[in-house]
């Protein structure tokens, strides 16, 4: 009797040991990626980017028979403290009368599968690894003032969305063979300076099997840097620089002007 | 024509914001306003950050309203010592006026405010300005030769001490009305984010019987220095002014100042003063709607977190 109640939980424990040791537990099937850029220049005439996130399973043993690999790719900019808020009739105007204030939010997120992510990903998982959309806001921030925050965060979601940059592409992810996958990820261009990180999950029967994770650099480079830092570390400087340009702007376009008239 | 403004951290159309900066630089130099309440408005609409548009669309304002000012010295129509006292009223004002504006933040329904006195008072100035101006436009076509304004009328104003005499207006008076509107002024224009030209043109023709001829010359003499003075500001306490974006609507903005000036060479002071009277009126009618109609989403994000 106490055998049969044991052997199940020594199982566990054998499963769970290799985990809690971080024991490189050899993985039957693994993921070796790349991505065609670690890094995106923000010119001034940046118009957007693509990155490409590309890889393999790499297995031991044949492909196991039974429910298909899927594979879920998700890029994640920099986090940001957001405030989201609300507007009511009072006494015939519109205002805003409620506020929730979230601590961090990406600025940017996209989610690429091989198949639709509500049919390949059980909310344990998810909930684990902070895939979906939902789940990548993280902390409210702040005495709660509304009663309810869901609406919030829906409307930041939907907002978001509006504005493209969450976004959630089913069957953008190609896997070929069980073998070969590829995620085209478009940047679009409002994109914030900072490390954006690569995620890549490989889900057999909605168990996380591996994970893979890569950064990517996006910064300001050249004209934008220099003034993107001038601006922070000088503004006194920085202020004066506008103002002398907007001056002789100013008078340039006066003396420009008797020119064209006297001719 | 895409351009990434490094400060704002969106790519946007150069030629739309150019063309938008000739707008309002056109607007400037017709009627003697910065085109703050113009440009605001305008550049959210196309997805720029409120508080960067605030800050760069001073800065844009000093550009075009100093090209005004050179076009407006050439034809000798800027009252410089009038411009000195009031700039120096402005400053005391608009320095008032962004501790009152952090005040009504830590509050809470500072957009409200904000919104409330645009309506407010582009309302009341633009119902004035079309009432006056259209009376004055019957009253020359009835009686063909205008009849000489009575400037000298001696009202509460002329009673003060602090005599000063203002030549180029034609003026003698107490120099403490004078510091009041630029003190009044410049609270405004802080709380609103313009530079006040729309407020201080009437307040200069009605409350200090400025001659017009005048008026706009000096009104874009005391707005130069002060949003230049509010730029600063803004640089140095918010780091929000993105030169990249300034550039591009001062190239509009210059070029549409000088075809503005020489415009309104051309037009009648009555006629002029019934668009801007428009103008404004739209704008508040705009604004206004924005306070009553439902609008198509309640919620709005905004980054960082309020206080």
């Amino acid at each position: 009797m106490i055998r049969r109640v044991l052997s199940p939980l020594f199982a566990l424990i054998l499963l769970a040991l290799p985990l809690k040791a971080q024991a490189p537990a050899p993985a039957a099937e693994q993921i070796v990626a790349g991505l065609s850029r670690d890094d995106v220049d923000i010119t001034t005439s940046f118009d957007g980017s693509e990155i490409i996130i590309y890889g393999a399973i790499k297995r031991e043993t044949p492909i196991p028979s039974g429910k298909p690999l899927e594979v879920i790719v998700t890029l994640e900019g920099p986090v940001q403290a957001l405030t989201v808020r609300h507007k009511e009739r009072r006494l015939g105007v519109w205002v805003n009368t409620g506020r929730v204030s979230i601590g961090a939010a990406p600025s940017f997120y996209v989610v690429t599968t091989t198949r639709p992510l509500h049919q390949i990903l059980p909310p344990a998982e998810d909930q684990r690894h902070r895939i979906s959309i939902p789940l990548a806001m993280r902390a409210f921030s702040g005495p709660m003032e509304v009663e309810d925050a869901v609406p919030y965060t829906e409307a930041l979601i939907r907002l978001r969305h509006a504005a493209d940059v969450y976004r959630l592409d089913d069957g953008a992810v190609h896997l070929a063979e069980q073998t070969l996958f590829r995620a085209d990820v478009r940047l679009p261009a409002n994109l914030v300076e900072g490390i954006y990180s690569t995620r890549i999950f490989l889900l057999r029967d909605g168990m996380v099997m591996d994970t893979f994770r890569a950064p990517i650099e996006v910064r300001k480079v050249g004209l934008e840097r220099w003034l993107y830092r001038l601006a922070l570390e000088k503004p006194f400087i920085y202020g004066i620089m506008s103002l002398a340009i907007a001056v002789a702007a100013g008078w340039g376009a006066s003396a420009a002007f008797r020119l064209v008239k006297r001719a | 024509m895409q351009i990434y403004l490094p400060i704002a951290e969106v790519a946007v159309n150069a030629l739309t914001l150019i063309g938008l900066g000739g707008i309002v630089g056109l607007m400037s130099g017709l009627f003697g306003v910065g085109g703050g309440f113009l440009i605001t408005p305008l550049l959210f609409f196309i997805g720029i950050p409120p508080a960067i548009a605030v800050a760069t669309g001073a800065n844009q304002v000093v550009a075009s309203s100093f090209s005004g000012v050179l076009a407006h010295v050439k034809r000798k129509t800027v009252d410089f010592r009038m411009g000195w006292v009031l700039l120096a009223g402005g400053l005391v004002g608009s320095s008032a006026g962004v501790l009152l504006f952090n005040m009504l933040s830590r509050l809470g329904q500072v957009d409200l405010v904000v919104q409330l006195c645009y309506v407010i008072f582009l309302g009341l100035i633009g119902a004035m300005m079309l009432q006056e101006s259209l009376r004055a436009l019957h009253r020359s076509r009835r009686s063909g030769p205008i009849k000489p304004m009575r400037r000298h009328q001696h009202g509460w104003v002329h009673k003060w001490p602090m005599k000063m005499k203002f030549r180029a207006s034609g003026l003698y008076i107490s120099s403490i009305p004078v510091l009041m509107v630029g003190a009044a002024v410049g609270v405004l224009a802080a709380i609103m984010g313009v530079g006040g030209g729309f407020i201080m043109v009437p307040a200069m023709i009605y409350l200090l019987g400025m001659p017009t001829k005048v008026v706009i010359g000096t009104s874009l003499f005391q707005i130069t220095f002060l949003s230049a003075y509010t730029t600063l500001m803004h640089a140095v306490s918010s780091n929000t002014v993105d030169v990249m974006l300034a550039v591009l609507l001062i190239v509009g903005g210059v070029t549409g100042a000088q075809i503005g000036t020489h415009l309104g060479a051309r037009l009648r002071a009555e006629q002029l003063r019934i668009l801007l009277a428009l103008l404004v009126l739209a704008v508040c009618g705009k604004l206004a709607l924005d306070l009553f109609l439902p609008p198509d989403e309640l919620y709005s994000v905004t980054v960082g977190i309020l206080r």
